[in-house]
């Protein structure tokens, strides 16, 4: 089946204080969808004058949650999991024509993944506990927790509502209040996301803001009252994130990309059976989210032993994807989140073929009858080499590069030769090889005979260039909060000193 | 004459010249990688975003001095980038966002004779 376009109101303002504010300035920016190419409404084009109000109502709003108890707090994140759940097909469908994606994936994957987030962390905080020492006879030291203030959060365009609950679930769980800025190429749907919460959250708890990086970002970056920043994006803007933190000095979390290596050793040919098949479909994950994804699978290492029936056997999946229309049920890829974004693909698939990499399939924009303004690309795989451009550089986009290796550690090599290390997969049947691949690839996350499930309570973060810090796991509660240290004396003595 | 590594279009200027002029100070450009709004050059005051002690300088556009990663340099230093302006809505802080258009990196590979006589790089 297939859905119709969602209607959306003709302008959207920012979130602040529980309440629908107008910008300051009264400034708005158009927003279109990738899907159609056209203009779905206008959204709140905001400034520093928009953060500093944001903040403001952030500390108001701290000024009750930050001493709420965790049984209330872990109440209210139940509660917007629950309102989620009760609007998730409006909400995913929000979502689809606001970021490009198939509808399959946010109904069956962004948004149950964003209700299970605030149930995750809606659960952890009843059941943790700071601890005590016994020093000695007469002396305790207890470490107890306490939330930072403010928070900002500027979060990417690639899953808009599901990387905004990320960040915002364990941001309020631990007891802060957020200032959160969406994309600008998808400010939508978190709006849309809001308004179905709002009235089970207390004002002031999450407020938005839109507006682009340099008027709105920035001095929500460099707002002097801020306790911490959240960053998920390219690096560069992540150096100037860490550099504007360092004004105020407060912690930063970074997620900055990859160019995730999945590798495939010989013995998954083994036997043709259901695991050579979901290994397979392990390769062909790269077209995910038409590889729009952090952990995009984008360099599969092959052992050379398998490459020509491995290989055949992929290209026919591949071209088993059901490609077409976002809103059809059926459809496996939709559009790319912007009409920068596909020609910068396209731009790669030239450098690639100019890099003298074998094209195996795709290479091309994607007709899309419903939608010729859409901005679609056929799922490309290359062969070539680890020193090529398309190897090391993150296109964001359905394009795979393959390589081969002779043996185990010369993959471990090839999957190590990258600036990055968020994101990696191992696929083999033998346990010894695992742990070997495992254990050795620089990378936060390493799936091991699985790839792109990200489950609450498995964390997520980056070696190397890929950022700074944790996310999807209950250690991220300490991302967010202070530990403070009561040390107390029972001895009725002076120490004798003076 | 040695080849440039990093030129600009007459459009990427204009757009220079008015950012400069509505901004009213000195800009430069740092190339960005990873995901996102990555493999975008992006345009900042001189003096807001801090230049890495490693960073290789590639060279001039329109007065303005354009710098990348030294990671970054490993693999792309075999590409002449050409900046230009195009239509786009991106997430960055790089200065032209909210007019509308982006910078964009047009990668082509040197020729034999180009790559012999490329400018010099200073790299620590």
């Amino acid at each position: 089946m297939a859905y119709t376009k969602p209607e959306f109101k003709a302008q959207y303002e920012n979130f602040i204080g529980g309440e629908w504010i107008a910008p300051v300035d009264g400034k708005y920016f158009e927003a279109s969808s990738p899907i159609d190419g056209k203009v779905m409404t206008k959204v709140a084009q905001s400034n520093k004058k928009d953060i500093a109000l944001a903040v403001e109502a952030g500390y108001k709003g701290f000024e009750t949650w930050g001493k709420t108890s965790v049984t209330e707090r872990s109440r209210v994140l139940n509660a917007i999991a629950d309102k989620l759940e009760e609007n998730l097909e409006k909400l995913a469908l929000a979502e689809t024509w606001d970021n490009g994606k198939a509808i399959r994936e946010t109904i069956n994957a962004d948004l149950p993944l964003t209700i299970d987030h605030f149930r995750y962390f809606a659960s952890v905080i009843r059941a943790e506990s700071g601890t005590v020492s016994d020093l000695d006879a007469n002396t305790v030291s207890q470490e107890v927790h306490e939330p930072l203030g403010v928070v900002g959060q500027i979060i990417p365009w690639n899953f808009p509502i599901l990387m905004a609950a990320w960040k915002l679930a364990p941001a309020i769980a631990a007891g802060n209040c957020v200032v959160l800025k969406p994309a600008e190429q998808t400010p939508i749907s978190i709006l849309i996301m809001m308004e179905v919460i709002a009235d089970v959250l207390p004002a002031g708890v999450i407020n938005i803001v839109n507006g682009f990086g340099p008027e709105a970002g920035k001095p929500l970056a460099l707002h002097p009252d801020l306790k911490k920043i959240g960053f998920t994006g390219e690096t560069t803007t992540g150096k100037l994130i860490m550099q504007y933190a360092s004004e105020n000095i407060i912690p930063v979390t970074l997620e900055l990309g990859g160019k995730s290596p999945n590798v495939f050793m010989e013995s998954i040919m083994d036997k043709d059976d259901a695991f050579f098949d979901k290994a397979i479909e392990g390769l062909v994950l790269f077209a995910f989210n038409q590889g729009e994804v952090c952990t995009c699978p984008s360099r599969a290492l092959i052992q050379e032993s398998i490459y020509e029936p491995f290989m055949a056997r992929v290209l026919e999946r591949i071209k088993a994807i059901k490609r077409g229309n976002p809103l059809d049920t059926e459809c496996m890829m939709g559009a790319q989140a912007s009409n920068d974004q596909y020609e910068k693909i396209l731009h790669y698939i030239d450098i690639g073929t100019a890099e003298g990499a074998e094209l195996l399939i795709g290479g091309n924009k994607e007709e899309v009858a419903e939608y010729p303004d859409g901005c679609f690309i056929q799922p490309t795989i290359f062969k070539g080499n680890n020193k090529m451009r398309i190897f090391q550089e993150e296109i964001f986009g359905p394009v795979l590069s393959v390589a081969t290796f002779k043996d185990i550690d010369e993959a471990i090599e090839i999957a190590n030769d990258t600036i990055y290390g968020l994101g990696a997969g191992v696929w083999t049947r033998d346990v010894h090889e695992m742990q070997k691949l495992t254990r050795s690839i620089e990378a936060g996350r390493v799936w091991a005979n699985c790839y792109h499930a990200y489950p609450s309570h498995a964390s997520f973060g980056g070696y190397k260039k890929s950022g700074i810090g944790r996310e999807t796991h209950m250690m991220m509660l300490n991302n967010y909060r202070h530990t403070k240290n009561i040390l107390t004396s029972y001895d009725e003595n002076a120490l004798g000193f003076f | 004459m040695s080849t440039k590594r990093v030129e600009s279009t007459e459009a990427a200027n204009s757009i220079i010249d008015q950012l400069r002029k509505e901004h009213e100070c000195e800009l430069m450009f740092h190339q960005s990688g990873g995901c996102c709004d990555g493999s975008a050059p992006m345009c900042f005051e001189v003096g807001d975003f801090m230049i890495g002690s490693r960073d290789v300088k590639m060279g001039e556009i329109h007065g303005c001095e354009f710098f990348m990663s030294p990671e970054q340099f490993e693999y792309m230093q075999g590409t002449h980038l050409t900046i230009d302006i195009v239509k786009g809505r991106g997430s960055s802080f790089s200065l032209e966002i909210p007019l509308g258009l982006r910078f964009i990196a047009i990668s082509r590979l040197y020729t034999d004779e180009e790559y012999k006589n490329l400018e010099p790089i200073e790299i620590d």
